[in-house]
């Protein structure tokens, strides 16, 4: 029997895809995240995946300085789907990002030296600038 | 919490273990024992009575058996809870359970860091969540810099009202011989530090110190005739919110409004009734929370609140009367250091900093990024 593919595993090949994934817990009628075995709503162990439209908000934001480095800005953004994650918002100066933002889902996919062995990981940048 | 006896509990030792920057090659259980001599000292009663163990660092995968091993005792009852820097507020929650079901007679609540001599770094294993650690959030600092854009959003609260609680836990820290700052602090120095996560300047946050100590518990009907006067477990109340800041319900509310209201069941009393204030600083943006959260102002009037030197000495509420995690010293998990300050508030033991006719006092410990929180309610004998 093949192993079953962890919650993380098949987040993350929806991101190798280009596509931002979550669970729906049809016991809690909601969604679900981060991705995991048992829905702490309710405890059923039935989570659907859906993908996400890729449109969100951003709930609150910081700029981090690092010791070396320039500043950047972390942030959690509610997706229109009902759920909240931690990401960045890029293209846009960092104390710029503003409560209350639309932004729109971006794949990033590290390069460079962490090419290969880092997985993409989901950015936002500001909605208006993608149209 | 639910099933506790108001009173049937009491902390009848206190005592630091060194702070600051300890010598060389001392360990946290080092300082865990020293601070467990220091507060048997403190109370008359000798290591071979200790048969409760209750203890947490960071920096001991196994501490209960590094501590029990280090003392030669094998005790009847022992709890590692390990919740983040609350940890020793559910400890005390858990003796005062313990010595009422008669499960050990002396429990001591230990702690022991030495995270500013090993580095901070070296001090607490790095986790990685695959869902945060992309981001690079700098923690805690980042999620805690994250909760409080949306009070400054939602509450109209300013930089200058952080700074507020900053310069207030300074005021108190400079009354403190034990404190690791003594030097003044002002609103615009605190503003023009160095900024580490909008809007937390290094001044909004709390030292990276070494430190441990402990506190000795016993059964109230036990708890007379020793050196000192007992201080009483009149109420606690503990809630567990979550783990990671993306989870946090409300980054404006934190279960202290849950472990409040449980703690002041419990002690049929009211915040108005609470007379010293000790509340787990790691930020000057919890100072604000708790205020709110335990009841002390209105929801998203703590900015306001704190302005005026309301919480200073001198001023109408006493708050964090040690200087604080901000002032005072803060080695990774602070909240065992709320119960000390506490205790000898009740005891009329402060010195330059002692609160006049103190009775009630609340140590709130927080833990984690705002995840867990533990209110304990102390009082002195007159009020039982």
């Amino acid at each position: 029997m093949p192993e079953p593919l962890s919650p993380l595993a098949i987040y993350q090949a929806h991101l190798e895809k280009g596509e931002l994934a979550y669970q729906w817990s049809p016991a809690a009628g909601r969604a679900v995240f981060y991705p995991r075995v048992v829905c702490p709503f309710t405890g059923s162990t039935a989570l659907e995946w859906r993908v996400a439209s890729g449109l969100g908000t951003v709930h609150a934001t910081t700029v981090t300085h690092p010791a070396q480095g320039e500043p950047y800005n972390v942030v959690l953004i509610d997706c229109d789907e009902g759920f909240r994650l931690m990401s960045r918002v890029g293209d846009i100066d960092p104390m710029a990002v503003r409560i209350g933002m639309r932004v729109r889902f971006r794949v990033h996919r590290p390069t460079g030296d962490k090419a290969g062995d880092e997985p993409p990981y989901p950015v936002f940048v500001p909605a208006e600038a993608m149209s | 919490m639910n099933g506790l006896v108001r009173g049937g509990a009491a902390i009848v030792g206190a005592a630091e273990s060194d702070l600051g920057h300890v010598a060389d090659g001392l360990n946290p259980i080092d300082l865990m024992a020293q601070g467990i001599a220091r507060a048997l000292d403190d109370c008359g009663l000798g290591l071979r009575d200790v048969d409760g163990l209750f203890c947490a660092t960071t920096q001991a995968r196994t501490s209960g058996l590094s501590l029990s091993e280090y003392l030669g005792i094998s005790p009847a009852y022992i709890d590692t809870t390990i919740l983040g820097g609350s940890s020793f507020e559910f400890h005390v929650a858990h003796a005062a359970a313990a010595l009422q079901l008669g499960l050990c007679r002396v429990a001591v609540v230990a702690y022991g860091s030495t995270q500013r001599s090993v580095g901070r770094r070296q001090a607490s294993v790095r986790e990685v969540n695959p869902y945060e650690t992309p981001f690079r959030p700098f923690l805690p600092p980042t999620a805690y810099a994250l909760a409080a854009s949306r009070h400054m959003h939602e509450f109209g609260t300013t930089r200058e009202q952080l700074a507020a609680v900053a310069v207030a836990a300074r005021q108190w820290a400079l009354l403190n011989p034990a404190a690791w700052e003594k030097k003044p602090l002002t609103i615009p120095e605190v503003l023009a530090a160095r900024m580490i996560s909008y809007p937390f300047t290094v001044r909004d946050i709390c030292l990276v110190t070494d430190g441990g100590g402990a506190i000795v518990m016993t059964a109230a009907e036990r708890a007379g005739g020793l050196k000192k006067p007992p201080v009483y477990v009149l109420g606690c109340g503990a809630a567990i919110t979550h783990a990671s800041i993306s989870s946090m319900p409300d980054l404006t509310v934190t279960g202290a409004v849950e472990s409040g209201r449980q703690a002041y069941a419990m002690a049929g009393l009211k915040a108005a009734e609470v007379d010293v204030l000790e509340l787990y600083d790691a930020f000057t943006l919890n100072t604000i929370l708790f205020l709110e959260d335990l009841g002390f102002c209105p929801k998203g009037e703590g900015g306001r609140f704190v302005e005026g030197g309301r919480i200073t000495p001198g001023g109408a509420l006493p708050v964090n009367t040690n200087g604080g995690g901000l002032s005072y010293c803060h080695p990774g998990m602070y909240g065992l250091f709320l119960l000390i300050e506490a205790v000898r508030q009740l005891r009329g033991e402060c010195g330059a900093r002692q609160v006049p006719q103190a009775e009630t006092a609340i140590a709130h410990g927080n833990g984690g990024v705002l995840s867990s929180q533990s209110t304990v309610i102390l009082g002195t004998g007159a009020t039982l």
